[in-house]
């Protein structure tokens, strides 16, 4: 074996290589090529339809184009006039309303259904499946279905408040309760959160609450001490994805309400979709996507960084 | 003796007044959940005078068909948009399966200069919102002179899914090495061991992003509603919401051709509710 330095930089570029060595070069050069073929297809897809279109909305960005006459350079025009724009801050203005009235109300409904479904019976097999099945209906039909639950005159929950001899709003036709609504709706699709909660349940364990009980834990207790700290990894998991996906809302808005009445229900995609697909100004709208973009990061590390707060890390006991 | 006997006896009545609870509960939300479900089929068998009656009935009568009739090759052909959405979905879920298994494979179990490097990417593309690459990537297509036609719903399907990538690749990892090891030594490549040790072994996986591809395929709004304008080319979602968007709604219509459209998802559902619930949670755990 060669020392460094003992028989200058040129030998380990020599052309001599053994046998040996050959065959293992040429087995790396062989592995390396087999596993670029085999994951040729997602690298292709990454560099044409994820890091190309990435860079390529910052350039369009900058530019005012219809894609129809020539792109014509505007520098950050776009991001002024948008932070100009009155529809602008109505749409993030509906966005955040929106989020703070679903998440904690669905993500507290998802922790109830999985603690009630977590027993192991045939039974419970029956009630997951009923609590999971609207997660995994399409949207559009959920949508369109809650359309008609929602009709002021003949729509089944006007009918039911009317037992209560509770008047029932205009709901998707008012300014004040078509935000509400759509939060509502919401709550039907908790299932999927749900499933989450119940496998985090389920891999508490059991020591704790038997521990707990001996100390005299009551049932409360138990939850508040036991259950949601072991819990707070999944529940914080859970909190990012929700609150991402509820920046992106689309589909409601756009099949129950178009955004309306008067932008009360004018969610940021929805108003991204009119700009570019409407309106067709590209320019704005990618800028508008940035936006977006920037802020889902700015929230995911914002959570990671409260997270060291509230989020419990089994690792740390085990210290 | 006394003592310890009162006190189980205690936790045993508490025990069970508390399932007594839980079962109420349980029966009051599950009522919920279904409801909307059970008033979306019964308006679809009501006659739109039926359906408009205030207080509403809960069961049609008579029982009509007519609604159903009514979406099969009408001012809009639903029959079409289903045989439409079938057809997009059929390649694209063989799309994803083939294009993410051979992604996953060489993620799992091949070595390969930056893979390490390469899979940190791909997991966080994951957190990158598709709105980002949208209007970049409809250029794209616009360019190639795909609009109005399935190969921008298709052709990206198979180009991988990192979410299935991941999924698959998770599973592939806990393969024992010596299945591998012992075809290697028999002279077999890389891909015959993909395809006759690890697909045989992965039923469960696969089937998993089988039915997600399938759900994602069949649901797809966005895409549609993007990239597709003739009416005769319309999926199920998009044509569902632009009946629904008619100034004088027919509901029982509309609630016929919505439950013919979440029906396919309602059998996979019963049939394989294990394989969506191993998904959701695997994903939602690791991911």
């Amino acid at each position: 074996m060669d020392l460094p330095g003992t028989t200058g930089g040129h030998t380990r570029h020599s052309p001599f290589i053994g046998p040996a060595r050959l065959r293992i070069k040429r087995r790396t050069l062989l592995s390396n090529l087999e596993g670029y073929a085999f994951a040729a297809p997602w690298l292709v897809g990454f560099f044409v339809f994820t890091l190309g279109p990435f860079f390529s909305s910052i350039w369009y960005s900058l530019h005012q184009w219809d894609m129809v006459t020539e792109m014509k350079f505007i520098g950050l025009f776009n991001y002024t006039r948008i932070f100009q724009n009155d529809i602008f801050w109505k749409s993030v203005q509906v966005t955040i309303t929106y989020v703070v009235m679903s998440l904690p109300a669905s993500l507290t409904l998802a922790m109830i259904l999985a603690i009630l479904v977590n027993q192991q019976n045939p039974l419970m097999m029956f009630f997951r499946g009923v609590f999971f099945l609207p997660s995994v209906t399409s949207g559009v039909a959920v949508a369109v279905l809650w359309r008609w639950l929602f009709n002021p005159e003949f729509g089944l929950i006007n009918y039911a408040l009317s037992w209560f001899d509770i008047q029932g709003p205009m709901w998707l036709a008012s300014e004040r309760w078509a935000l509400p609504a759509i939060a509502i709706m919401s709550l039907w699709g908790v299932g999927s959160t749900m499933l989450i909660y119940l496998a985090g349940l389920q891999s508490v364990p059991q020591h704790l609450y038997e521990a707990a009980e001996i100390d005299g834990a009551g049932l409360m207790q138990r939850f508040w001490r036991v259950t949601l700290p072991m819990m707070s990894p999944t529940i914080f998991f859970t909190l990012i994805m929700g609150m991402i996906g509820a920046l992106q809302v689309f589909t409601q808005a756009y099949v129950m309400t178009r955004g309306g009445p008067n932008f009360a229900t004018y969610f940021y995609v929805l108003n991204l979709y009119e700009e570019a697909f409407v309106k067709f100004r590209m320019g704005y709208a990618s800028a508008m996507a940035w936006i977006l973009f920037v802020a889902v990061l700015v929230v995911t590390l914002l959570q990671f960084r409260i997270a060291g707060h509230w989020v419990y890390h089994e690792a740390e006991i085990n210290r | 003796m006394n003592l310890t006997l009162t006190s189980s006896h205690r936790k045993f009545i508490r025990t069970s007044s508390l399932n007594f609870i839980r079962y109420a509960v349980l029966l009051i939300l599950g009522l919920v959940f279904i409801v909307p479900f059970y008033w979306m089929v019964s308006t679809s068998f009501k006659t739109p005078g039926q359906a408009y009656l205030f207080p509403p009935t809960w069961i049609p009568d008579p029982v009509s068909v007519e609604a159903y009739k009514s979406l099969w090759g009408t001012s809009v052909p639903f029959n079409l948009f289903i045989r439409n959405t079938i057809v997009i979905v059929i390649f694209s879920v063989i799309g994803t399966l083939l294009s993410s298994t051979l992604v996953a494979f060489a993620f799992a179990r091949l070595k390969w200069w930056g893979r390490d490097v390469w899979f940190i990417v791909l997991l966080a593309t994951l957190m990158l919102p598709y709105q980002v690459v949208m209007i970049p990537v409809y250029v794209i297509f616009r360019k190639l002179g795909w609009l109005d036609t399935y190969l921008p719903l298709i052709v990206p399907t198979y180009l991988g899914n990192p979410f299935y990538i991941f999924l698959i690749r998770q599973f592939f990892l806990t393969i024992p090495n010596d299945l591998e090891d012992a075809a290697r030594v028999d002279g077999a490549n890389s891909l015959r061991i993909l395809l006759q040790i690890f697909l045989p072994n992965s039923k469960p996986v696969l089937l998993t992003v089988m039915l997600f591809a399938f759900v994602a395929g069949w649901n797809d709004f966005f895409g549609p509603l993007l990239y597709l304008r003739k009416l005769e080319q319309m999926t199920v979602s998009v044509g569902l919401s632009m009946f629904a968007g008619y100034r004088s709604p027919n509901w029982p219509a509309i609630t016929a051709a919505s439950t013919l459209s979440i029906l396919p998802i309602v059998v996979m559902f019963v049939l394989f509710q294990r394989y969506f619930v191993k998904g959701i949670v695997l994903t939602g755990m690791k991911g």
